[in-house]
């Protein structure tokens, strides 16, 4: 199929979508376009938009659900697709009329300057985004070609951290502390708190801390902690273990604003198409494809449409408020569009749907909470007076990072015997017990010893251990 | 200009499939899950018995990517209606569609794979881990001559001639002979014995392999259904493998209760009998059979036999020796006791009793469920191959 359009009309339009995004007030990192067609678009998603990406069979498996859901139709291909890097890289679809593409561009504009301006992607160096990705390849492919290790025990360690890779610090705007900063803050922490009248009370005793145990504060990097502490794994598979885990580290900013991020491209798309003032076929065009891709999804989530909507209402609040509104959050500071601004900077999806998911929006949106009752889901709370925080809680409990379960490891040295004891932060979701299974199997793996993980099942504090070959589940008496 | 477009080139399509390799390897991994899960997959009942070219669904589960996920009690969060209601169903097993961002729910890695039985059947025998030597022990028989062209000659019988590559011969040595200038003046250049070329044949002997499964089973009244169906799921496997290893199999069926007789298979497996066991009557007609018309060495013999273990006391001492004379004939022999689950243990075991059996090519499995069915089979060829690697 030739394609509707040259590559000169797209920088023509481009030119114009810059100027407006610019006089929008969006900054973006300098942007490349490329143009794909599917096939190339599918090699893309698999390696999440990566030109090089090191080898493993589970591309390769999501290559094959892909495509296969794309070829019969099941879902569609994204129009486009952005990587976080500077100079930032977006995946256009060849066949994609004009008009696709000058919204996808419109929206890739949105993304871009997401990725540079939100404080969850401070942590990565987006400049050598590529170049990381690159040499991670090289080094896997490397020890897949030395012939003392080879693509099995590749294999096998990299099946094992890919098991664990999102166990792992959500918040990486927060520095992590050094093992000596660690110890200092252990000593403070033990010390009594100052007591303005400590010459009347007796002294309080002062036991000190323990600073032998490992780890002194629990550690939620479990492959960074294994690396650090296993002292079998040899140099390669230290090295994997690292790759791994900077791999997850990358994706993390990603996966906790999703939904600002796609309402927050959805948002300037509209914005910037609207004032492209275009001629009345192609408008057309637009307003269909846009609804398309706003729709609310029945029954489940569309992040496009409930991030925009967000926006919009964050919008108008700060631009019209109600008179309650006022009387709430005190009298208007700023405009709107400076308080988006400000969002889009220092939020993440949890704390964004936290401040910003409104009542009134939990209703418009006709919100439901669900729950697996006899292997169907059924609708167990409904926006209404009651009913509309709780489903606001689950929401943001089901969002970014809230998906994973919050594991740490406690103790490196559980029962003196040098097992790995780690504790599930349980929030009411009970974990998967076969995939715990597994995972713990993983964890053995890597960890060469015996692993205890202390959860909840059905109410019931029990510690799962993997000793050898096999998991045995104990309850545990709670303290 | 900082804003970079680049072309679609579609050579770089070509040229680079950068999953391939990937793709490869995630197939090899659903081969390696179908392969685990065969014994599953053959005590199948739509499996057993069903045309060769059929196509069957397997189920595989095998290559799920694991980590911690959260189970059944997660609530999750849609966007309905107006009027979507509290106990309104709307979706099955995990939340519908929810913001899956790094696809950590547990999925559907439910594969169902077409396969067709064929390969299915190859794929079970490769999980055998035969060696591919197994030709070489076999009884061969030859039955065909063939001539096949190979090569040529300078001697022959004049009906082989070749007369192109003669005639080329000629031509050759008679430019040769222009250039030493020789021959330059002779008017003539007649064919000389050297420029003859005949073709030359080889007689080729066809080797047959051919081999016959003696079916014996118990139908006396203690054989129900149940172990009926285990027993066809044996002789099943059995004839199906030897139809990989050998050109020609033939199938007889020997049916006993207290006397025994061949009968088809529709008969076999379908009608009841009842009454007492003497096995030693069902071997005694095996070893008839063989006799007649199978001889051992021409034909490639394995009798297996399945029986629920109930024989008369006093026919033990004359099955006994039966069997004896049966592994004297037959390349490998077989007894199969099948005592379903729950069945407990009733009656006599006739395992006991043949374990004072001494010969290399007997084998006893034990069947209680159709989930042994795959794993005895295994057991009844491991004795077939350590019989050939000690050949």
């Amino acid at each position: 199929m030739a394609a509707a359009y040259t590559v000169a009309e797209l920088e023509a339009w481009n030119e114009r979508i810059l100027i407006l995004a610019r006089q929008f007030g969006l900054d973006p990192y300098p942007q490349e376009f490329e143009i794909c067609d599917h096939e190339q678009m599918l090699g893309y998603m698999v390696y999440s938009g990566m030109p090089s990406h090191y080898p493993h069979w589970s591309y390769g498996k999501s290559y094959e659900k892909l495509k296969t859901l794309y070829d019969y139709g099941m879902s569609g291909l994204p129009y486009e697709m952005v990587i976080n890097s500077d100079p930032s890289i977006a995946y256009l679809m060849r066949d994609n009329t004009l008009l696709l593409q000058v919204l996808t561009i419109a929206h890739v504009y949105g993304h871009n300057d997401f990725f540079k301006n939100n404080f969850t992607f401070r942590s990565g160096r987006a400049e050598f985004t590529i170049e990381t990705f690159k040499a991670h390849a090289d080094r896997v492919r490397k020890y897949v070609e030395d012939p003392s290790i080879g693509r099995e025990k590749v294999e096998r360690l990299l099946d094992a951290a890919h098991a664990l890779s999102l166990q792992c610090r959500r918040n990486l705007a927060v520095r992590k502390q050094t093992p000596d900063e660690q110890i200092d803050q252990r000593l403070a922490d033990s010390r009594p708190a100052a007591d303005p009248f400590q010459t009347i009370h007796r002294r309080p005793d002062y036991a000190p801390p323990d600073l032998n145990r490992v780890p002194l504060y629990p550690e939620a990097d479990i492959l960074l902690f294994i690396r650090d502490h296993n002292p079998q794994l040899s140099d390669w598979e230290k090295d994997l273990l690292t790759i791994v885990h900077e791999e997850a580290q990358y994706f993390i900013p990603q996966i906790e604003t999703k939904i600002m991020n796609e309402g927050w491209a959805s948002y300037w798309h509209k914005r910037i198409v609207e004032a492209l003032k275009l001629p009345q076929g192609m408008h057309l065009e637009f307003m269909v494809r846009h609804n398309q891709v706003l729709s609310p999804a029945a029954n489940s989530l569309n992040p496009y449409h409930l991030g925009m909507k967000v926006w919009e209402a964050i919008e108008r609040r700060w631009d019209h408020p109600t008179p309650e509104e006022e009387k709430q959050s005190g009298p208007k500071t700023k405009s709107g569009r400076a308080k988006l601004f400000e969002a889009r900077e220092v939020e993440r999806d949890v704390s964004f749907l936290r401040r910003y998911l409104t009542e009134e929006l939990v209703r418009e949106l006709n919100l439901f909470e669900h729950q697996s009752r006899g292997g169907d889901r059924v609708v167990s709370r409904v926006a209404d007076d009651e009913n509309w925080q709780a489903i606001k809680e689950t929401l943001i409990r089901n969002v970014g990072m809230g998906t994973v379960p919050t594991i740490q490891i406690d103790n490196a040295d559980y029962n003196n015997n040098r097992a790995l004891f780690l504790k599930h932060a349980h929030d009411g979701r009970d974990l998967q017990l076969e995939y715990a299974d597994k995972t713990l199997q993983y964890l053995h793996q890597l960890w060469g010893r015996e692993v205890a993980l202390e959860t909840e099942i059905n109410g019931k504090k029990s510690l799962l251990c993997f000793t050898e070959d096999k998991l045995s589940i104990k309850p545990l008496h709670s303290t | 200009m900082e804003t970079i477009f680049r072309s679609y080139d579609p050579s770089s399509v070509q040229r680079s499939d950068r999953s391939a390799g990937d793709r490869l390897r995630h197939r090899q991994k659903v081969h390696e899950a179908i392969r685990h899960n065969i014994a599953d997959i053959i005590a199948e009942e739509s499996i057993i018995g069903k045309d060769r070219n059929r196509i069957v669904k397997v189920p595989i589960r095998g290559v799920k990517e694991y980590r911690f996920v959260y189970g059944e009690n997660s609530p999750g969060v849609g966007q309905g209606g107006e009027n979507t209601q509290p106990g309104q169903v709307v979706g099955q097993g995990k939340g519908p569609g929810q913001g899956d961002p790094a696809g950590d729910r547990p999925g559907v890695d439910y594969y169902e794979t077409d396969i067709s039985l064929e390969e299915l059947i190859d794929m079970m025998f490769e999980d055998l881990e035969l060696p591919d030597l197994e030709r070489k022990h076999l009884r061969e028989t030859e039955v065909q001559q063939l001539y096949r062209r190979k090569g040529y000659r300078r001697k022959g019988v004049r009906v082989h001639l070749d007369k192109r590559r003669t005639a080329i011969a000629r031509i050759k040595r008679k430019k040769a002979s222009e250039k030493t200038g020789g021959a330059a003046a002779a008017q003539r250049f007649p064919f000389h014995n050297d420029d003859l070329t005949y073709r030359h044949t080889v007689t080729e002997m066809r080797r047959e392999s051919n081999a016959v499964v003696l079916c014996v089973m118990d139908t006396s009244g203690s054989m129900d259904t149940m172990k009926k169906y285990l027993a066809r799921s044996f002789f099943f496997l059995l004839y199906r493998f030897l139809c990989a290893k050998y050109q020609n199999v033939e199938i007889v069926f020997i049916a006993h209760h207290t006397e025994a007789r061949q009968v088809s298979e529709e008969e076999f497996f379908h009608k009841g009998e009842s009454g007492g066991t003497f096995i030693s009557s069902g071997y005694r007609k095996a070893l008839e059979i063989i006799d007649q018309r199978y001889h051992p060495t021409l034909w490639n013999v394995y009798v297996f036999h399945c029986s629920d273990g109930d024989n008369f006391d006093s026919d033990n001492p004359a099955a006994l020796q039966a069997a004896k004379e049966l592994t004297e004939v037959a390349n490998l022999f077989g007894y199969g006791e099948i005592k379903p689950l729950g069945a407990g243990y009733y009656g006599s075991s006739m395992i006991q009793f043949f374990s004072q059996l001494q010969a290399d090519n007997f084998q006893t499995v034990q069947i209680q469920r159709k989930e042994d069915i795959w794993p005895c089979f295994r057991t009844f060829l491991a004795r077939d191959r350590a019989r050939e690697e000690a050949a």
